[in-house]
């Protein structure tokens, strides 16, 4: 498993997950990587969880990225973080965007929403950053480009030039969208807190 | 000229099929299999259509190769069994057109009503099977399918799996070449003509191919051998079981098998004397340690796993003892969990929440609406297989004891009505039954991701087509009572509802309303509760909105809406009796 770079992406359903880790996986290849991802699709993207696995390297075999292997793990909704602490080691980096989506249950009264996530996070040990997506992406004009918001975050901390995370978004965002999602991204890019240890 | 993109398994095998020359291709959606076609239709050259159904979908397949056409036929695994019967004699009768038929199975039931392992199939229809590993090998092995299909006179499967077809990788392609058969139907009775002496004949050529497929997984190079350290265990493995392997042991040899079925005996044998311990790993079913086992092979396999669900690199280090980093942290089992729901505006909701308060046993069927079967809806008791919405309701109302007389209704989606809601539709007109039919009519196959289909007057190249009604079906069987109704129009909807189960007979009901992902407009102003009105009874939280939520506890809870969700749609405000909801004025839209 040496050599690899695990991202875990993980969302609710809508979110935009499976089109932030198209864009990464264009990024990886165009920095000349190997790269395979995977994800679900059909029951799981009706407002459900939804976790895209993405990994590069020299040689890549497995789509799926194993148990504690999960370098970043990019988390687009804070619940949805706790679903994925046994992919962490302890040198991974967390990158939550600190948006809260009630699931249904939670919604109609029959379960919690955890309030102590921060503390959970804590608790592993790991660097852990958290991102305003909802409202930088708002501050860039539409809330639904939070998902360029965590790219741009995710970009600041990322060993990947810039200007092919810009060349991923110009190939991947349908024209009408680019301009916003452009700025969604430099905003999320400047504004990530530091990587520390929390 | 080569090329190199990265590509979905399903995009790799649309690639190489069109690289192959495919001329013509067919499928039914299902998830993992729909964007086979799709990416397909949009590449110039072959033709490409949704069938009805997986087994008409075969069949015009089957025609088609007869005239010497390449033909790629896709579906789920599911769907095999809707083509099993075609498939079974086809594989006597053999192709003229190289016929490729993929199967995309979906261990772990992401979004299907069970997990079967189609390898079975091969092995059971007496076809070959190739089990591409990775995206170029889904392009590879898709090209090479349709000459083996040719060569040896027999369709082809190509298996996939939800994480071959939805994982991408890098592939490497070329150009489309013309399919090399030449194009016309000529008459060959012993061949095309099953009766049982043509079919006794073509039994025995069966039976010579599969020995002439196995020559030649002894010595192709779908088959191949990885070498590794002195002192590692040797591993046979197809699939994506084979990538999960390789990263659990890094230092084993390997003997992947692109071909896993007919197995290559001799080449096993030979592998297996090779290595002290060997290793059969496979996902669900133990479909090649059974075959490599009853040669007196020895090899681990099935005994240390589990044979439900999907296997990672992680099972398989826990399975056989192989590498893997430890965690550092457990996922918490404390959760609230994230179930897929219907979306806001969706126009199954209304009709649900309606059915949930009728005293009624709701037969249910596959698509989105399945979802109704989740709480708070709790309003679908039963769900089979496609099409099986109608032929179950019509015998739970034969299966019930004479005194109960809860009415049985069938819920069906109009794209799996075409699909096989026909022919239960006329056994239960034609026995007596009294069973409700509605159909759910939101002018997609949404589940899938919104294909065409008969009803909805377009076919997959986007051509307008015939739309076929719903209603007409229903008068031309002979349904007396046959209604259409608006989704959103709740009070007919519910007298409807109440007078069709009052009235003796077999009924239709044609619910119409369109998926909302297929118009993404509003169906009206945003929707806003007043706290003063709402006494947080909670008789709107039935529905299962997205967009609805509770808020504050006790006597302080009261419904909220959420604008950046709400549609409009007026189906929770239908529920509230004391008005608390009202459009919201100035609001978004």
């Amino acid at each position: 498993m040496s050599g690899t770079t695990n991202v875990l992406l993980a969302g609710v359903g809508g979110q935009g997950v499976l089109l932030g880790s198209e864009v990464l996986a264009e990024v990886a290849a165009l920095a000349g990587f190997e790269v395979k991802k995977s994800e679900v699709h059909g029951m799981a993207q009706r407002g459900g969880s939804v976790v895209s696995h993405l990994r590069l390297g020299a040689e890549v075999f497995s789509p799926l990225i194993s148990r504690g292997a999960a370098d970043y793990l990019v988390s687009f909704e804070r619940l949805e973080t706790l679903r994925y602490l046994d992919f962490l080691h302890a040198g991974s980096v967390v990158l939550v965007n600190n948006q809260q989506i009630a699931p249904l249950p939670v919604g109609v009264g029959k379960a919690v929403y955890p309030a102590d996530i921060e503390t959970r996070l804590q608790a592993t040990g790991v660097r852990c950053s958290f991102v305003e997506g909802h409202a930088i992406a708002l501050a860039a004009g539409n809330a639904k480009a939070v998902n360029a918001v965590i790219l741009g975050a995710l970009s600041a901390i990322m060993p990947f030039a810039p200007e092919l995370w810009e060349e991923a978004l110009r190939h991947q965002i349908p024209a009408r969208l680019l301009d916003l999602n452009l700025r969604a991204f430099a905003l999320g890019r400047g504004t990530r807190e530091p990587p520390r240890v929390r | 000229m080569t090329s190199a993109a990265l590509l979905s398994g399903n995009e790799a095998i649309a690639r190489g099929a069109w690289e192959a020359g495919v001329d013509f291709a067919t499928g039914y959606p299902g998830t993992p299999s729909t964007e086979i076609l799709e990416v397909l239709a949009t590449l110039p050259g072959p033709r490409c259509q949704w069938s009805v159904n997986e087994k008409v979908a075969l069949e015009v397949g089957i025609g088609a190769s007869w005239c010497g056409a390449r033909v790629l036929v896709t579906m789920k695994h599911v769907g095999v069994n809707v083509a099993a019967d075609p498939l079974f004699t086809l594989s006597y009768t053999g192709v003229r057109g190289g016929l490729v038929l993929v199967s995309a199975d979906d261990p772990h039931l992401f979004s299907s009503q069970n997990e079967q392992d189609n390898r079975h199939y091969a092995r059971f229809a007496k076809v070959p099977m190739l089990e591409p590993a990775d995206s170029q090998e889904a392009r590879d092995f898709t090209m090479r399918a349709f000459a083996l299909s040719e060569e040896f006179d027999t369709p082809v499967m190509l298996r996939s799996v939800t994480r071959l077809s939805h994982a991408k990788g890098r592939v490497s392609f070329g150009t489309r070449s013309a399919s090399p058969v030449e194009k016309r139907f000529t008459r060959e009775p012993e061949k095309l003509v099953m009766v049982p002496e043509f079919g006794r004949r073509r039994h025995r050529l069966v039976e010579e191919r599969t020995l002439k497929l196995v020559a030649l997984a002894e010595t192709s190079d779908l088959n191949r051998e990885i070498p590794g350290r002195s002192g590692e265990p040797g591993i046979i493995a197809a699939g994506i079981a084979y990538q999960y392997a390789r990263e659990a042991f890094p230092g084993a040899s390997f003997l992947k098998l692109g071909m896993c079925w007919p197995l290559p005996r001799k080449r096993i044998e030979a592998f297996a004397a090779r290595h002290e311990r060997v290793i059969v790993v496979e996902e669900l079913d133990p479909f090649l340690e059974e075959q490599i086992r009853s040669w007196g092979i020895a090899v681990e396999g099935a005994s240390t796993r589990s044979l439900v669900g999907e296997l990672n690199p992680t099972l398989v280090a826990e399975a056989w003892g192989g590498g893997a980093p430890p965690a550092l942290a457990c996922c918490p089992s404390d959760l609230p969990g994230r179930p897929p729901v219907l979306c806001p505006g969706c126009p199954h909701r209304g009709i649900f929440s309606l059915l949930k308060t009728r005293r009624v046993i709701v037969s249910g069927d596959i698509g989105c609406y399945t979802l109704a079967a989740l709480p708070p809806l709790s309003a679908l008791d039963t769900c089979l297989c496609m099409g099986a919405s109608l032929g179950v309701a019509h015998g739970i109302e034969r299966g019930l004891p004479p005194g109960e007389r809860r009415q049985v209704v069938a819920v069906i989606g109009d794209g799996t009505f075409f699909h096989s809601g026909l022919t239960p539709l006329v056994d239960l007109v034609y026995n007596h039954a009294h069973t409700l039919t509605i159909v759910l009519d939101n002018r997609t196959t949404a589940m899938t991701g919104r294909q065409e289909h008969p009803g909805t007057g377009r076919t997959l190249a986007g051509e307008p087509s015939a739309e076929v009604s719903i209603a007409a079906i229903g008068r031309a069987m002979g349904i007396p009572e046959v209604v259409q109704t608006d989704a959103y129009d709740l009070p007919r909807l519910g007298a409807e509802l109440d007078r069709l189960l009052a009235t003796p007979g077999p009924a239709l009901l044609v619910n119409r309303g369109a998926c909302v992902l297929l118009t993404r407009a509003p169906h009206g102003p945003v929707l806003v509760v007043d706290p003063v009105k709402c006494d947080g009874c909670r008789r709107c939280l039935v529905v299962a909105c997205p967009a609805l939520a509770l808020t504050g506890a006790g006597k302080e809870a009261r419904a909220v809406v959420d604008p950046a969700l709400c549609t409009g749609c007026g189906v929770c405000a239908a529920h509230c009796d004391r008005g608390a909801f009202s459009p919201l004025s100035g609001g978004p839209r």
